[in-house]
């Protein structure tokens, strides 16, 4: 076993550091020693999106990420999305559209999304599709996840959420 | 007619958004790679790199020794407690892990236990296993040869020929045969295929040395039926295990069969007393458990010159790969593929199944599909497209001239089955209207002219579900009923449990609603439970698109129960008779006086504070529902494809989907089940697939090659629908999760061939790559 490191991140806001193994998965790390476990493991191979999330504002795969490289990284996680206990635009989007169904896609799927809209809050159908067709849903055929998206870019661009 | 609730109340036919949506939005879902125990340890399984090949000798020694390791387990440790072997469903034997020799790439052959996953899988690297490598059979096609290596040599039966299975007339179809005026064949082969849902298979299995109980939260679709697996195989008493099924992350008929996984945490468990992790990677959920179909087929059609259908005959070879691990009804060895003659009267029919044993994964599962319907229902649409061609004939003039007329319901097939209800007709007059069929057919005239390749496709599928009526239906002898159980508090609030188990589908709303339906209590004020064999009442679990058909039914029987309880209540507490008595959702008022009335709220109350002399206390009732029959739901699909000529790629342009699962409980849970229906049938017919290479090497074992649509290859699907109630089910309902997937792939593929029709082109087998039609197109002369 390799000697441990200190690993420092801001997850959703609140600081957060353990001491881990060099070849600990960023997923493994938010999951298992920090214990948030709405970020999920779908592949392995970084295909399916299931364990996206958001370091330094951008997308990762945290399955194909060591935590040691986020070290004194800022991550957005599923948990972090709400806020003072009202939904965010995007999560009630998902449930007003039916945008899942099984749920385990989810988490990875509003990350996805959250990322989209940060950098296109006018997003066409086409750009919705494309910004998350780095994530698998094998349950609702995408079609309700566009309505979800389209229905959180409206509000937020009436609401002036972020 | 279903009365209509207020919205309020939410009973059937409102789109009432998802219960369950809440925690899964914010990252709060229940998934068992989600369970953390105190002293919770990690197993990490050893597999095999061969598909075929002698164990030599399996030396654990540096695993054990290495720091963390707890349990190396293998085949031989096994065997000493009798459990190096389980029974599969289907009265096979599977090995847990291997002994003598493994025949499939990636099969287990050994468990090793550690405490953490890192140190686990750096131990599984260390099992030192030595393999002397043995003929491999891949094609089933010649696992019936005289020189073929024998792959099962447990059994007593020195050959590959698992089981011969044959429905209907041979005679009397082969004499149709002889005199037919028109025949039309088709092969086609069903390519295997793995559901792949998102979350793999897993559990923690947890043995308490104190208490003696075991408790085992894993993915599964059928608890209670694990349960007593686990209690006959393991002779763990049945009341000292609970299976808990939380939150499962799809399942497609993926966690319905008991894999070696499962019992090698329960025995590390047993062994260690400590609760024992094991979560299967990508990999390994797509190299080792349940794949699907792997039909290889052959369709005839007999008809007169003028496409009247007058018989079909069916022959199938079916891979089932090492062990025969299918998740069917037992007496049923291909399922219900003899649902083939489909959506059509015809008078004589033959179908034979042959099942064989290859280098290949154990299986085959229902993938999205009432045990071989998909098969089926491909099959019937495929050669009625051959057939309609082979007559110049529009294949929707064919179809609707030997649809079994909607007067002729119930409907018995000339392979045994009674359909409970239909009207094809109207189903594929809508979805042509729909998409314009008249003008499209004129634009692919047009576009003939020019060289463009355009294609129209249409399946009027008929699925069989609701698996089953008990004097049929079992598997290993328990039969196929489900159950519900609901429980009205004294405040008018109620809790339902039930023997299905939701992966996704949608149940704790649904079910809700039933109730809401029934008592007129809100569907808001009902909690929905399942999954945990120590509280809900037994079942057989959710696959087959049996849920609505079974648990619901059930569902509502049970809330009936309780309204004729609240009846005697009511009438105390209204101080009438029974027979003055009448129920409008949600309350009994006496006849003709509206305003003399109590709510269920009211006789809730009342059943714990008020009760009429002589009525036991309380207000519950349970129901373990036997359906007389199966549901017979239906559709027509119509697919426009446009093809590229140069890259041979398959643009889907626009696609109809009309269904008609009778009654409906909640509109916009239907439609989300058919986009993802939809979603995965495109999925067969285009891309997904589980093949081999010649030394049994898995060629989609990852994610990288089982290629999955992502949102941009999906199209935007096209929705309409028809009601035909179901007489026998008591809500009218049908079930509808899998029609998609079945009646799909089949418009797909017409499609395709539609386009190449005037080419000589009969058939494409799936999936329909890019590749695969531009060897079509080069073949025939056809350039871009």
């Amino acid at each position: 076993m390799a000697t441990k490191q200190q690993v420092r991140v801001k997850l959703n806001g609140r600081e957060r550091q353990a001491d881990v193994e060099p070849r600990m998965l960023l997923v493994h790390f938010i999951r298992e020693v920090l214990q948030l476990t709405g970020t999920h493991i779908g592949c392995d191979t970084s295909h399916c999106g299931a364990c996206t999330v958001l370091l330094n504002g951008k997308t990762v795969k945290s399955c194909t990420m060591f935590a040691v490289q986020a070290d004194g990284g800022e991550i957005l996680t599923v948990e972090g999305l709400s806020k003072d206990g009202q939904l965010h635009p995007l999560q009630e989007g998902f449930k007003e559209e039916h945008g899942l169904q099984c749920g385990f896609c989810t988490p990875g799927m509003l990350m996805s999304s959250y990322a989209l809209l940060q950098n296109n809050p006018r997003p066409s159908e086409g750009d919705i599709r494309w910004g998350i067709s780095g994530n698998l849903c094998r349950c609702t055929g995408y079609q309700n996840i566009v309505r979800a998206v389209q229905f959180a870019a409206a509000k937020m661009a009436h609401g002036g959420t972020k | 007619m279903i009365h209509k609730t207020s919205p309020e109340v939410g009973g059937m036919g409102h789109s009432i958004k998802r219960k369950e949506d809440l925690r899964f939005i914010q990252g709060k879902g229940n998934y068992v790679d989600d369970v953390q125990l105190p002293g919770m340890v990690y197993g990490q399984m050893v597999r095999s790199p061969y598909a075929h090949a002698r164990i030599k000798s399996v030396n654990t020694e540096k695993a054990r020794t290495l720091p963390g390791v707890l349990a190396v387990i293998t085949g031989a440790d096994l065997a000493k407690a009798n459990l190096a072997w389980m029974p599969t469903l289907s009265y096979d034997k599977q090995m847990v892990l291997a002994t003598g020799k493994v025949l499939f790439q990636s099969q287990e052959v050994a468990f090793v236990v550690a405490e953490d996953r890192y140190t686990a899988a750096d131990a599984a690297e260390l099992v030192e296993v030595e393999y002397e490598e043995l003929p491999v059979l891949v094609d089933p096609n010649k696992a019936l040869d005289p020189g073929a290596p024998l792959l099962r040599e447990d059994r007593e039966q020195k050959d590959n020929h698992i089981f011969h299975w044959e429905v209907g007339d041979r005679q009397g179809t082969d004499q149709v045969f002889q005199k037919a005026a028109v025949k039309a064949k088709v092969h086609a082969f069903f390519p295997r295929c793995h559901p792949a849902p998102l979350e793999t298979c897993g559990c923690v299995a947890d043995f308490n040395r104190a208490t003696g109980k075991l408790t085992i939260y894993m993915t599964s679709q059928a608890p209670h039926a694990h349960r007593t697996v686990f209690a006959l195989v393991g002779g763990i008493p049945e009341q000292n295990i609970r299976v808990i099924s939380p939150d499962i992350g799809g399942g497609f008929g993926n966690k319905v069969p008991v894999y070696p996984g499962y019992v090698c945490a329960i025995v590390a468990s047993l062994t260690l007393g400590l609760p024992v992790k094991w979560i299967e990677s990508r990999s390994e959920n797509l190299q080792s458990t349940g794949f699907a179909r792997d039909y290889h087929m052959t369709a005839e059609i007999a008809s007169d010159r003028d496409g009247k259908m007058q018989a079909l005959r069916v022959k199938t070879l079916a891979d089932h790969g090492a062990f025969n691990a299918a998740a069917q009804p037992t007496k049923f060895p291909a399922g219900l593929f003899s649902i083939c003659t489909g959506s059509y009267e015809l008078p004589a029919a033959f179908c034979e199944v042959d099942g064989v044993y290859t280098n290949k994964a154990p299986g085959g599962i229902a993938y999205r599909c009432s045990f071989r319907v998909t098969e089926a229902a491909y099959l019937i649409e495929r050669v009625v497209d051959v057939l309609a061609q082979e007559l110049q004939m529009d294949p929707a003039e064919l179809r609707r001239k030997n649809f079994i007329p909607a007067a002729s319901f119930p409907y018995k097939s000339p392979l045994g089955w009674t359909y409970d209800s239909g009207n094809y007709e109207a189903a594929m007059k809508l979805a042509l209207d729909k998409i314009g069929y008249a003008e499209l057919r004129k634009e692919q005239l047009e576009k003939r002219k020019t060289g463009e390749l355009m294609g129209i496709g249409i399946s009027s599928f008929t699925e069989i579900v609701g698996a089953g009526p008990a004097h049929t239906f079992d598997i290993l002898g328990i039969k196929m009923f489900d159950s519900c159980e609901i429980r009205i508090h004294p405040t008018g609030k109620a809790i339902a449990r039930m023997g299905t188990k939701s992966q996704g589908q949608g149940h704790e709303t649904t079910y809700a609603q039933i109730v809401a339906q029934e008592l007129g209590i809100p569907a808001s004020d009902v909690t929905v439970e399942e999954g945990d064999t120590d509280t809900a009442p037994y079942g057989l679990g959710t696959y087959a698109s049996r849920s609505t058909p079974t648990s619901g039914a059930a569902t509502a029987i049970a809330a009936r129960k309780i309204r004729d309880k609240a009846k005697k209540i009511a009438a105390y507490l209204l101080e009438c008779s029974e027979n003055d008595l009448e129920w409008e959702p949600g309350k009994f008022y006496v006849k003709g006086v509206p305003s003399k009335a109590k709510t269920i709220q009211e006789i809730a109350f009342a059943a714990y504070t008020n009760i009429p002399p002589g009525l036991e206390a309380g207000l519950e009732a349970v129901d373990y529902y036997d359906p007389p029959n199966l549901t017979f739901p239906f559709g027509t699909y119509v697919c426009v494809v446009d093809i590229d000529k140069g890259t041979g790629e398959v643009k889907v342009r626009r696609f109809v989907a009309v269904d008609d699962c009778g009654n409906i409980i909640n509109p916009m849970i239907v439609e989300g089940q058919i986009h993802g229906g939809l979603t995965e049938g495109m999925a067969i017919a285009f891309m997904q697939q589980i093949d081999y290479d010649e030394s049994g090497n898995v060629q989609g074992g990852s994610f990288m090659d089982y290629l999955l649509p992502t949102a941009v290859e999906t199209p935007h699907w096209e929705t309409g629908k028809t009601c035909t109630p179901s007489p026998h089910h008591p809500l009218g309902a049908k079930g509808v999760g899998e029609s998609p997937n079945v009646g799909s792939p089949a418009a797909f593929v017409n499609a395709v061939v539609d386009a190449l029709s005037h080419l000589g082109v009969r058939h494409i087998d799936m999936p329909i790559t890019p590749w695969k039609v531009w060897n079509v197109l080069k073949e025939k002369g056809v350039t871009g």
